[in-house]
Formats: C-alpha cells, sequence, structure tokens
C-alpha cells in the first residue's frame, strides 16, 4: 500500500499545483523523484512530528492542499495536539496519510504501534477516515480526498484482502447478504471475516471507508429484519465504532459485538499472523466469537 | 481584494512615527491604545503579558505590515501570525486602532457572543490569522505558510510570527527554528518578546538559539520604537530573521 500511495502521490505532484507533500524522513526515499521534480512541493522536515503537522497547518493556510505522512504512531498519537489545533481549530483541511497501523511491524513493538489512532481522531470533528484493504483502494481514496479541502485520514497498513472492491469513497459496500446479523469489516479484516462467517446467515458489508460512518448503509441492511444485531471487525482498537453503531440505531433495540485489538499491550514481538491470532482476528477466533455471541435459535 | 504593487511600495516604506494608517478609513494613532485598551475588561487580563507586545505591535501594524483591512485575504499579503495568544488586549487595540475590527466590540471582550476571546480565534476576527492560546504552535504554523507562499510563487509576502520567552520552552518552537535556519526560509521572521518570565531562563541568550540555527538575530530594546524599527528592516538575505524585544521583566 505504502509503495502505491508514493506512486498516486507524486502523480498527484504533477498534475495539481496546490498538492504538497510534507514528511518526516519515513518514506522520503520514495519521494526522491517527485522532491527532484517539485522541489518546493516535497517538504522533509526531519524527525520533527510537532513540525510535520504544524508546518502542515501552515501549508493549508498559504492555500495549498497538504498530504503529511509518515507512521500512525508519529502522525496522530505523538502530535495529537498539533492534529486538534494547526488543523481542525485553524478551520483548515489536510491529507494525513499514515502507514505502519496496529502491527505491521510487529517486532518493533509497542512504540511502532498505533491501534487507538481512529479513536483519537473520533474526540475530533470533521475527520473522514478510510481505511483501505487492498493497495489498488489506495489510489482512488487518495484522489478523492485530494479533490475536496476537509480533513482526510488515510490508514495504510501491510495487511491486505486479496483482491480490491469496487468501493465509492463515503459508502459502504455490501458484499454479502444474508437474514441474521450485520457483520461491517473495516478495510484488510475483509477477506479473514468472509472466511469466518462461511456458512453463516449473514449480510457482510464493507467499509473502506468508515468516518463519517454509512449510516443509511447500515440501517438498510438491517431493514425487515426481527433483530438488530451487529457485528464490527476492525482492524484497530476494538470497539471503535461501537458508538457510531449505537448513534445508527439509537432508535432501534440492537445488540453489538466489537471485535478488534485489544486496549492491554502485548509485549510479545514476531509476526503480524502472530498478533492477529493473539487479538484474536484470524479466522477461526472470529468465528468462535461470533457464534458464541449469536443469539440461541428460538 | 488585491493591492496594487504600488500600493504594497508606498505601505512598505519607512516613515516616521505615527505614520499613516494603512487603513484610510482609520485615523487612531499610538496615543489612544490605552483608551482602546481600557474598553477590556472582565476577570483574566493576563496582567503583564496584555502589554509586553504592545510597542511592537504597534511599530509591525503601523510600519511594517503590508496588509489593512482591505488586503486581509489577498494572497500577497504579509501574515502575521500571534502564536503567544494570552494577552491579547494590546492585539486587540491595535487591529481596532488600523480598521480591521470596529472599536464598538472591544467592550464584549471575553464574553459568550463576542468575537474577542482571551485568546484570539482566526475563524472570528477579520485578519487575524491564526487561533492560538496553547503556547508553541506559532512558530511551525509560520514554517508552513513561508513554505507554501514559496511553493505558490508567491516570493515577496512576509511572514512574522510572535512568540514569548516562556512559549520558547515548548519543544515544538526548536523543531521549527532548526529547520527553519536549515530551510533558508529568508521570508520569515520571530519576534520573541522577552520579559525574562521562562522558569528557567536562556542561559546563552535567546538570539544564541536562533544564530546557532542558521539566523539571522539581533536583541533590541523592546520599548524603543526607533530601534525596534531598525530590527524588523535589517536585511537578511539568505536566512530567517529573529527580533528579541526585551522588555521590563515580568515579576
Amino acid at each position: 500500500m505504502r509503495d502505491r500511495f508514493i506512486a498516486t502521490a507524486s502523480a498527484l505532484l504533477d498534475e495539481d499545483p496546490r498538492a504538497v507533500v510534507v514528511l518526516a524522513d519515513i518514506s522520503s526515499d520514495g519521494f526522491q523523484d517527485a522532491s527532484r521534480a517539485h522541489p518546493d512541493r516535497v517538504i522533509n522536515v526531519g524527525i520533527r512530528e510537532q513540525l510535520l503537522v504544524g508546518a502542515t497547518g501552515g501549508l493549508a493556510l498559504a492555500g495549498l492542499r497538504p498530504i503529511a505522512h509518515t507512521f500512525a504512531s508519529f502522525l496522530i498519537e505523538r502530535p495529537f495536539e498539533q492534529v486538534k489545533l494547526d488543523l481542525g481549530h485553524q478551520a483548515v483541511g489536510a491529507v494525513l496519510v499514515s502507514a505502519n497501523a496496529s502491527y505491521d511491524w510487529p517486532a518493533g513493538g509497542r512504540t511502532h504501534m498505533a491501534p487507538g489512532d481512529v479513536a483519537l481522531l473520533d474526540t475530533l470533528p470533521g475527520w473522514t477516515v478510510h481505511i483501505p484493504g487492498h493497495p489498488d483502494e489506495v489510489e482512488p481514496l487518495l484522489r478523492d480526498a485530494m479533490a475536496g479541502d476537509d480533513l482526510v485520514y488515510l490508514r495504510l497498513s501491510a495487511q491486505s484482502n486479496g483482491a480490491a472492491r469496487p468501493i465509492r469513497p463515503g459508502r459502504f459496500l455490501t458484499v454479502r447478504e444474508g437474514a441474521g446479523p450485520v457483520v461491517i469489516a473495516v478495510g484488510p479484516v475483509l477477506d479473514d471475516t468472509l472466511k469466518a462467517v462461511e456458512g453463516l446467515d449473514v449480510t457482510v458489508l464493507y467499509a473502506a471507508t468508515v468516518r463519517p460512518f454509512d449510516t443509511p448503509a447500515l440501517r438498510a441492511a438491517l431493514t425487515g429484519r426481527a433483530a438488530a444485531d451487529v457485528v464490527l471487525v476492525e482492524p484497530y482498537l476494538a470497539n471503535t465504532s461501537a458508538p457510531f453503531v449505537s448513534e445508527a440505531l439509537h432508535d432501534v433495540p440492537h445488540r453489538i459485538l466489537g471485535l478488534g485489538v485489544a486496549r492491554e499491550e502485548l509485549r510479545n514481538y514476531g509476526e503480524q499472523h502472530e498478533h492477529i491470532a493473539a487479538h484474536g482476528l484470524d479466522p477461526r477466533s472470529l468465528r468462535d466469537r461470533i457464534t458464541a455471541w449469536l443469539p440461541a435459535p428460538v | 481584494m488585491t493591492s496594487t504593487s504600488e500600493d504594497l511600495i508606498s505601505l512598505r516604506s519607512p516613515s516616521p512615527s505615527p505614520s499613516p494608517s494603512p487603513s484610510p478609513d482609520s485615523t487612531i494613532g499610538w496615543a489612544e491604545l490605552p483608551a482602546l485598551m481600557s474598553l477590556m475588561d472582565g476577570a483574566e487580563k493576563h496582567g503583564p503579558a496584555a502589554t509586553s507586545t504592545l510597542d511592537t505591535l504597534w511599530v509591525l501594524y503601523d510600519r511594517v505590515l503590508r496588509v489593512s483591512p482591505d488586503t486581509a485575504e489577498a494572497p500577497d499579503r504579509d501574515r502575521f501570525l500571534l502564536s503567544k495568544g494570552h494577552g491579547p488586549m494590546a492585539y486587540y487595540a491595535i487591529l481596532a486602532a488600523k480598521g480591521f475590527i470596529d472599536p464598538a466590540v472591544l467592550p464584549t471582550f471575553g464574553r459568550f457572543h463576542s468575537p474577542l476571546g482571551h485568546h484570539p480565534d482566526r475563524t472570528l476576527i477579520p485578519g487575524v490569522e491564526i487561533g492560538s492560546g496553547s503556547l508553541g504552535h506559532g512558530l511551525p504554523m509560520g514554517v508552513g505558510t513561508a513554505l507554501g507562499l514559496r511553493a505558490r510563487g508567491l516570493s515577496d509576502p512576509a511572514v512574522w510570527v510572535l512568540i514569548g520567552d516562556a512559549e520558547l520552552d515548548e519543544g515544538s518552537n526548536h523543531e521549527a527554528l532548526a529547520y527553519a535556519g536549515a530551510a533558508r526560509l529568508d521570508r520569515l521572521h520571530t519576534v520573541v518578546i522577552d520579559n525574562q518570565s521562562a522558569t528557567h531562563g536562556w542561559s546563552g541568550g535567546i538570539a544564541s538559539r536562533f544564530s546557532a540555527a542558521g539566523w539571522s538575530a539581533v536583541t533590541v530594546d523592546g520599548r524603543d520604537h526607533e530601534a525596534l524599527h531598525r530590527a524588523f528592516t535589517q536585511p537578511h538575505p539568505g536566512r530567517p530573521h529573529a527580533v528579541v524585544a526585551v522588555v521590563e521583566p515580568k515579576n
């Protein structure tokens, strides 16, 4: 995904004079050609993440459409007050593109894991959050983000589904229809979720955009059901989207099962698949947890 | 509402203080600022912080900055970023004196529906470039603004950021000043109002932090208008420029 981001952002620099890429060393090698072609619009501030986001705000104030990029832990968590004040409070827009996600480099440990990034952004107004599930989904989402002037977070991961889906930015995509619960799979957890619910009578919605939350799609998927049972499968902190489901179904009795990354720190290294399993997000664990939660047949 | 280049040249030329205001509608001068400031009351005045900036702000708005109410949205205006957002009464008084805001709103300072908070909000006040209050945000945003103007081919507008000596404690400033020097952002200017309020001081001097990072830096009497004007207009080819304006100690 990161390669596709670099290629798309480099193309946007050629096409759009408002585009500017701001880096803090991470991925700067990938932007070397773009930097030679656009020396004033590829800016590497060094290992300075408060400045990364502060300068991004200043670039937006000067009339540009900045793309700021580094690892999620250093883009959202470390300079969070800059995200809050230098972008939203100034009433300017920007596109923040992160890499490394929740556990893309587990051997790197906790310092390079950011399972709380989306939850943090949920404390702020106005953010669109895209979670592509395949490298081919990065380009349409980034192009959609750059066409606007609002606040957009694009969360890249090394975890990927086998194939891209025909997504529309901002909308959930119905992947499977069934009569039972509605399962919402966010970004790269779709394939494992589909394996987990094989043979179960469920609807699966795919969210490559998770904010704003596609309330109409969820309500439409639940139309005519006897019960509003919703399963969330998210590749970051479990239950991050649960309040949004509750809000969408505020006038309907409903049940929610929120599956995702646990809040507790693992203190394990190893490989990504080991962390997926440790958080109960592999197909077998997902299936066990979903079937255990399903109401017993009457 | 872009001003012509002739306008910009005439506004920039040095003139004796008090000079004609950039705003043809405003004739309020230095002598009237205390009266404007006295219109603002409220429980929180931020005491000495309110007046430490007065002379610097006046010299900038009266004689240096090429921006007026008519050019407050013009792409080629000079930008002034008040990073040290606390104690903004001097700032509001000067914005009123220069015609950006109606002096009649000054008495609403801090009230629920007032545009004038104890820290400024750029979306509520014409001519205010940034909302500030949390320290250490203005200089990084000033760096970005200078980079953005350069990327747009606007090589003329100057970017000015006002910070305090205690605000310089915030590490974000040091990220910004180190980068700005290395990137030779010569349209970026910083005024440090030094009322010796940093808890641990700045041994070796504030200006040395900037000059070590590749800035042009000068320290002047922050109450001497001619000295401030000379410092503000000093040439600094190829380097960003810092002016440390020393005023009486806060305590």
